[in-house]
């Protein structure tokens, strides 16, 4: 099965690690990588700040650069979600609706795509560890996703996996948002913070690095010695050590 | 009070949102216990995504028809001796409600909870005409005893308080002596308001829907006060939002059972009440009915992109999930309608030169949208504004430079492939150990409270991992 790595732009400039992994785990699954050299952006960044036009040369470029694509596979729920309303954007675009809809069909964020394509939970990774999982708000709400990564995380050995007090609330990254009004971000940056120590874990997964980065962000400037993982990672380690005082991203 | 009710900048109050940690605690407690309740009553009621259709289907399909029901609304009103008018503007529907006061030479005015009476200025329009003009909702109460502070919730006005504060405000206003106990302290006002309804000539509540083929109103409270208020002074006066209408009782039971398992996580609430003018024969109720419709900039809403925001019935549950809201609270807003929906609708019913900022507000993170009972798209409805003030030219110069560039940064795979080879010895002069310190205004809030390490080297990017492989394997 060949699958196009649409990579982010957070990946590209800030954490290949997850890139990489996540084309190791999706070899390791049987698949063949294509890497449309093309790509940039979901164009999500403008978009959020109400800069339509703009946004909209973004997405017809990413909708050019997978047209090839059987399998379009990311590892972020966001930019998968913002793939998801191009075709409400393009709306009664006849040059552009239809090309929209096909890219959203056959555009998965990678969890979701490892169970509901592949048909697969347990990848046969190992990570002995205490974690405890965030849930993005775009992945769980606007993909609409809440299971695989769940589903996926079960069957990791060794990985033990705290539940997380007010999991439905937002870690206040938000994008622009973070910048555009700081004041408010940090607030919610640092109550998510407090709740993931309260857990007691020593390792915070995500599968988004948008959010990742914030969160890991605010718990290494409090000190915290909490490992940030993107799933990608998890799902790729096969050594079972991880001790608390791993450093971040 | 106005919709307006904090004239200063948006950041000053947010800036005192943040810093109040009595009002942090109160409302983050508030938010955390009515979460887990909505969530048991909804799933209680069996299938609530279809329940929720449902709602969202009534209410369209009464916007669709709006002119059809508030005609029927007003002929049915009309036929049992009731009065309906219709105010297309607030100074309208205040000033006829201080005419048919004045005409009375009633003085003694008792209300229930009503944000649309908030919204046409009514307490200051009655307070001007010389009415001693008492709320009677315990939250209402508290809040005008506390100088008329203003609501900081659309179903619970004095969510900000606590129990100590609003002790406070009882021994210092009203010569309460005893403890902060819940129980005492609404002892005690229960028995200041008895007086007060048993005294008073009109009553004014708000409305949560007219039934349109009875000529009735609805009224869902828990604390009987409106019904108090409707039944006991010789003339009653509901004021409702032009759109608050359903077509029959049917219609009604589905979104009272929405509204009061979103509001406060209940089955049902205390008091779930139909009136409207007293047929005759009737042994009790007001003498004399009037209806006012509001209409306040809502025609105009009406069948535009934000035509969905209409069908909000005011549960509040989309500012109980806020996070936003959560640390912000209330005041923050500036109006008597705060949290997502207040942050879609206030701009609208007041315009983006006192409101830019709320639809800003807001990470998008979508909670909203995915808690309301009538599937009000609350965070698109968000983006649309945001949408809005861009083509206004209200963002700031320097925004627009910067959103431009990404604009075309993020299009063009020939300038990001440049940004990837030189984001890295770029932010170099600007980080230390590896962590970015210092850097444009931009980032200066993102760093301030968190650390951000460097972009990566062109060489360690993923793109070079993968065109390294290539090479490797020989393709
Ligand atoms: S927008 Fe929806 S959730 Fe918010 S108050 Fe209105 S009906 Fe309730």
């Amino acid at each position: 099965m060949k699958v196009s790595i649409f990579s982010t732009c957070l990946v590209d400039l800030m954490t290949p690690k997850v890139g990489i992994a996540m084309v190791e785990v999706l070899e390791r699954l049987g698949c063949e990588i294509d890497y449309p050299a093309s790509q940039v952006c979901c164009g999500q960044p403008t978009y959020n700040s109400g800069y339509l036009e703009d946004s909209k040369l973004a997405m017809k470029n990413m909708i050019l650069a997978f047209e090839r694509s059987d399998y379009v596979v990311a590892p972020s729920g966001s930019c998968i979600a913002m793939f998801h309303e191009y075709p409400k954007i393009f709306k009664g675009d006849p040059d552009w609706e239809l090309k929209a809809i096909t890219l959203k069909e056959k555009s998965y964020e990678f969890t979701q795509f490892i169970v509901k394509v592949l048909g697969i939970t347990d990848v046969g990774a190992s990570l002995e560890g205490n974690a405890t999982y965030h849930r993005s708000c775009h992945m769980t709400r606007l993909l609409g996703e809440k299971e695989t990564p769940f589903q996926l995380l079960e069957h990791v050995k060794g990985l033990h996996m705290e539940p997380l007090k007010n999991s439905d609330n937002c870690c206040g990254f938000g994008g622009t948002f973070s910048v555009k009004m700081p004041d408010i971000s940090e607030q919610m940056v640092d109550e998510k913070s407090s709740c993931i120590i309260d857990t007691g874990a020593d390792i915070l997964i995500s599968a988004d690095m948008g959010c990742l980065l914030n969160i890991g962000g605010r718990l290494s400037r409090k000190g915290e010695s909490v490992k940030i993982m993107h799933i990608a990672e998890v799902l790729n380690h096969q050594n079972p050590v991880i001790t608390k005082g791993g450093s971040q991203s | 009070m106005s919709l307006q009710t904090d004239k200063r900048d948006f950041s000053e109050r947010t800036t005192d949102g943040l810093g109040d940690s009595f009002m942090r605690n109160a409302v983050g407690s508030a938010q955390d216990s009515l979460k887990t309740r909505r969530l048991s009553a909804a799933t209680a009621l069996g299938d609530w995504e279809q329940w929720r259709t449902a709602g969202q289907q009534i209410r369209q399909h009464t916007l669709q028809n709006l002119d059809y029901y508030l005609e029927q609304l007003a002929g049915n009103i009309e036929k049992k001796g009731g009065h309906i008018y219709f105010a297309a503007t607030k100074e309208e529907a205040s000033s006829y409600i201080r005419d048919v006061i004045v005409q009375k030479q009633a003085k003694k005015i008792v209300k229930s909870k009503s944000m649309v009476t908030e919204e046409i200025e009514l307490n200051h329009v009655l307070i001007e005409a010389g009415c001693e003009l008492i709320e009677t909702d315990l939250g209402e109460y508290i809040l005008q005893m506390d100088d008329w502070d203003p609501p900081s919730h659309i179903v619970a006005p004095a969510l900000h308080k606590d129990r100590r504060q609003i002790q406070r405000v009882f021994t210092e206003k009203l010569d309460y002596t005893d403890d902060e106990s819940p129980e005492k302290l609404a002892r005690f006002a229960r028995k200041v308001l008895r007086q007060k309804f048993l005294e008073a000539e009109v009553g004014i509540t708000g409305c949560n829907f007219a039934v349109a083929n009875l000529g009735a109103i609805n009224l869902v409270t828990n604390e009987g006060n409106g019904d108090l208020t409707a039944a006991i002074p010789k003339t009653h006066i509901a004021v409702m939002g032009m759109e608050r209408i359903v077509p029959t009782l049917a219609e009604m039971e589905v979104l009272d059972n929405l509204l009061c398992r979103s509001a406060v996580g209940q089955k049902l609430t205390s008091y779930i009440t139909v009136m409207g003018p007293s047929a005759a024969g009737d042994t009790d109720g007001p003498e004399e009915f009037h209806l006012v419709v509001v209409d306040n900039g809502r025609s105009d809403i009406l069948g535009s992109e934000f035509n969905e925001a209409l069908q909000c019935i005011r549960c509040g549950a989309c500012l109980n999930v806020c996070p936003v809201y959560r640390h912000i609270g209330g005041h923050a807003y500036g109006s008597i309608y705060p949290g997502p929906i207040g942050a879609v609708i206030t701009p609208l019913l007041g315009g983006y030169d006192d409101y830019k900022e709320l639809p800003f507000a807001s990470s998008l993170c979508a909670a909203c949208t995915d808690v309301c009972p009538v599937r009000i798209p609350l965070h698109e409805q968000l983006i649309l504004h945001r949408q809005n003030i861009v083509k206004e030219n209200r963002t700031g110069s320097m925004e627009r430079f910067q959103m431009k560039a990404a604009g075309r940064l993020l299009s063009s795979p020939a300038l990001f492939g440049k940004t990837l080879r030189f984001a890295h010895p770029a932010s170099r002069l600007m980080s230390r150990h590896g962590r970015i310190v210092r850097g444009p205004e931009l980032i200066h809030g993102w760093i301030g409270a968190r650390d951000l390490s460097q972009p990566v080297k062109q060489q360690d990017s993923f793109r070079a991992w993968l065109d390294k492989r290539k090479g490797e394997s020989g393709q």
